[in-house]
């Protein structure tokens, strides 16, 4: 315990270090967001204009989902864990994880995780076509036979998540440094552990129902057959119970990462801690009973749309409370903007922009006109890329100089950021409009009135993929010859993590820190 | 808030990155098989083995660090909060197959029989002459389709019958077994608090004779079911949910026999388990709580409701 890393490879292949950990979710989450993406510029190429030029209507519909799968699974959920591996600890005043061999087992079965997920491009009948929600019974009776490895695909990395939310909570309950009150945690702590409470109780329900498809598809039951008596509406319910809480668990932990960013380049306290915490809970909570305002136009009773409708609406009000929390702390503040400010600032605006689209979606009258068209394809981007991507990019930044002891280039941080700003907003603001006016998603090809709204997007989609480029060669620049950092990197920011040194050595917190 | 000042964080370890390989060989393994490769069944094999194997070495380790006295009161916390809501995370996952069935019969069924006015045409046009009810004897294709239906339902259902009959009723008796093995358990947990090494050692003996009962009769019952009943897997949604509600909770009872079993073999051969110092055993009869109630849903929901 006393010693630094082991030297070559097995540092990372044996490793209990949470930073080891760490960096090496983050660097898998990075090649999971590069390889999401260029699926995604396949996509984007595709509907360049209209007609069918590039790829197969049946390869589009695989992209479509791989693109999905891995962006939600591979790319954000990893890098949260990463960020959550690398900071908890530190910031509760831990030595690490409560259970250190455990992390590295959840890290370690996801790469096993996605290489059979991919490799299912190469079987016979192609990967999986059916979308990232998998609908049966497009996954059940229609499905290629990769689907099976799909569905163990999903069963580990279900493991590993709920292994990995299991420490996340005994860190955060056993680990804390005396004086570490639960209302004294930082918010990114607090976000994890709700966001860890969400995991623990949703991903045995995306085990359960992968479980019933492979059922239907290999044991001959009746699940989702409604000849045998079963309702292929069931498989929504129970992917939805898992999948809505599932969206929260991508964005949680970004509001704790944004309510760490601006206080410290507004250079005041957060606005309403208190607030913030309940919030974060009222969020969770309501995330279990709004499932089914994403299936609004499947056919359920009149009650339940009002329901819903009524339930999905209410999550604008702790929302809203973040969003006015956020304002309120840099309202005459001492603003600085670098890049970490920036990403922040921008997820302020454009996650309430996707907030709003989703208020729109949550009417359920109105939703009938919405339902599978561009415009969902547009809310969930603008919450998940300046949403989820833009609070991890963020962290990076912000937290990048105190993991390796260097200082990023600013220039080039804010190169990316407008690049990526502009490019995502080119991307996806058009598709409000194409979606509006009918465009359905998942459709390798479209009418000629979407031609022009289409170009824009692919062209924006790739100036935010040429932008990527750029963030990783600015990681890898200033890991290599940054110039060094200093201890505190930012202006007097909060928080433990700041009072060790840059880098942060190998071991922090062997004995706990006192708190006042 | 502990003050313990040493937190014992384990040295490097090949244990996890084995154990990903082996879970990784199983599950590999075992869509091959599903997939009808021939090398499906060999993988799964290799990959079963190399993942026990770990998983000997893990518990190996973890005992011996106890044993040597590295785990402080705080890492004894951690393993204690590791258990607990893994097993949150087991009643989820029972929570998704019990949501299916109430779903199936409150809501499906009736409307796949024309209830409610939104999906009337269903009935009309897809399954005419679809009755619901449960248990679900005549599925909506046999209603459809007569004889040239694909999906039968069963001859015979599992429910409840009749009171007099209680006595001679499997269900029943399997409850009774169950129950009793849950109390059993908590007499040897009283016997090891109270350092009374032999009341621990036969309670948790007969908690562990139970189980094996337990598993004993409900394979007899599944064999009356597939040879007598006419009640199999593809026995319509009736059969899809009676076998998988049961069936992961029978498989929970092997695993949870297993665990007990193990920590009555640590007790006998080994002497392990203090009156301050047993999580392990503590934990495995925390598990076998747990599978007792999913058992007392099963049999309200599944048998007596059925």
């Amino acid at each position: 315990m006393a010693h630094g890393p082991a030297k070559g490879i097995t540092r990372w292949l044996f490793t209990t270090n949470h930073k080891d950990i760490g960096s090496m979710y983050l660097w898998f989450s990075f090649m999971m967001f590069f390889l999401g993406g260029i699926f995604a510029l396949v996509i984007r190429a595709e509907l360049f204009e209209p007609g069918l030029q590039i790829v197969e209507p049946e390869f589009f519909n695989q992209m479509t989902t791989l693109h999905g799968l891995i962006m939600v699974f591979g790319a954000v959920m990893p890098a949260f864990v990463g960020l959550a591996n690398w900071m908890i600890p530190m910031m509760v005043g831990a030595p690490d994880m409560a259970l250190p061999r455990m992390n590295n087992w959840s890290f370690w079965i996801l790469p096993f995780a996605f290489a059979m997920l991919v490799s299912t491009l190469f079987m016979e009948g192609g990967a999986p076509n059916f979308g990232w929600t998998f609908y049966a019974p497009l996954s059940t009776t229609y499905a290629p036979p990769s689907v099976t490895f799909f569905i163990f695909a999903v069963h580990i990395m279900g493991a590993s998540s709920i292994m990995g939310a299991i420490n996340i909570i005994a860190t955060i309950l056993n680990m804390r440094a005396p004086g570490m009150t639960l209302m004294k945690m930082p918010l990114f702590v607090w976000t994890w552990l709700i966001t860890a409470y969400l995991l623990i109780a949703v991903m045995p329900v995306l085990a359960g129902v992968v479980t019933m498809m492979l059922m239907d598809i290999h044991f001959g039951t009746s699940f989702f057959d409604a000849a045998g008596g079963g309702d292929p509406v069931l498989f929504q319910h129970v992917f939805w119970f898992f999948g809505h809480p599932e969206v929260y668990i991508m964005i949680l932990p970004a509001f704790g990462i944004i309510s760490a960013i601006i206080p410290t380049f507004a250079r005041k306290p957060l606005f309403g801690y208190a607030s913030m915490v309940y919030a974060t809970a009222s969020i969770a909570f309501l995330s279990f009973i709004v499932w089914a305002h994403h299936m609004f136009t499947v056919g359920i009773p009149l009650v339940g749309e009002l329901f819903f409708m009524y339930a999905t609406m209410l999550i604008a009000v702790p929302t809203g409370v973040k969003v006015f929390n956020w304002i309120t702390t840099m309202f005459k503040g001492s603003m600085t903007f670098e890049t970490p400010m920036l990403f922040s600032v921008a997820f302020v605006i454009l996650f309430t922009i996707g907030g709003f689209s989703g208020l729109m979606l949550a009417i359920a009258p109105a939703d009938f006109q919405y339902h599978d068209t561009y415009f969902v394809v547009a809310h969930f981007h603008y919450v998940l890329v300046p949403g989820a991507i833009f609070s991890i990019t963020a962290a990076v930044y912000y937290w990048l100089p105190k993991w390796c002891g260097n200082m990023y280039n600013e220039l080039m941080g804010k190169t990316h950021f407008w690049l990526a700003f502009i490019g995502l907003n080119l991307t996806f603001f058009p598709m409000h409009f194409v979606g509006l006016a009918g465009m359905p998603r998942r459709i390798p090809d479209y009418a000629l009135q979407f031609a022009d709204f289409n170009m824009i997007s692919s062209c924006g989609a790739f100036l935010f993929g040429a932008a990527q480029v750029l963030f990783l060669f600015n990681v890898l620049r200033t890991i290599t010859v940054g110039k060094k950092a200093s201890d505190e990197v930012w202006e007097n920011p909060e928080g433990l993590e700041w009072s060790v040194p840059s880098p942060a050595p190998y071991h922090t917190f062997s004995t706990p820190p006192e708190v006042r | 808030m502990s003050s313990d000042s040493t937190y014992y964080v384990p040295e490097q370890s090949k244990l996890p990155i084995f154990a990903s390989l082996g879970l990784f060989l199983t599950v590999f393994g075992l869509a091959n098989w599903l997939n009808g490769a021939e090398n499906g069944p060999a993988i799964l094999f290799v990959g079963f083995l190399v993942f026990a194997f770990v998983l000997w070495s893990w518990f190996n380790i973890v005992i011996t660090e106890n044993l040597q006295g590295l785990n402080s009161t705080q890492l004894k916390r951690s393993y204690v909060w590791g258990m607990g809501w893994f097993i949150f995370s087991e009643v989820m996952f029972f929570a998704a197959f019990f949501g299916a069935l109430f779903y199936v019969r409150q809501l499906a069924l009736p409307w796949l029989a024309g209830e409610g006015s939104h999906d009337t045409a269903t009935e009309t046009l897809l399954w005419p002459g679809f009755v619901a009810e449960w248990p679900l004897m005549q599925t909506p294709d046999m209603a459809a389709n007569g004889e040239n239906a694909k999906v039968f339902g069963p001859d015979h259902s599992m429910s409840f019958a009749e009171a007099s009959s209680l006595w001679t009723w499997l269900p029943f008796w399997n409850t009774v077994v169950l129950l009793t093995s849950s109390i059993t358990v908590h007499f040897a947990h009283t016997g090891l608090k109270n350092n009374n090494r032999k009341q621990f050692h036969l309670w948790l003996g007969i908690t562990v004779f139970l189980g094996v009962v337990f598993l004993i009769l409900q394979a007899e019952e599944y064999l009356h079911a597939y040879n007598d009943l006419g009640l199999t897997l593809s026995s319509g949604i009736y059969g899809t949910t009676f076998f998988m509600l049961t069936g992961f909770h029978g498989a929970h009872v092997t695993l949870g026999t297993f665990m007990l079993l193990v920590m009555f073999l640590r007790a006998i051969l080994k002497g392990h388990f203090k009156h301050d110092d047993c999580f392990g055993f503590e934990a495995a009869s925390w598990y076998w709580h747990f599978v007792d109630v999913v058992w007392l849903g099963l049999f309200l929901f599944v048998y007596i409701l059925g």
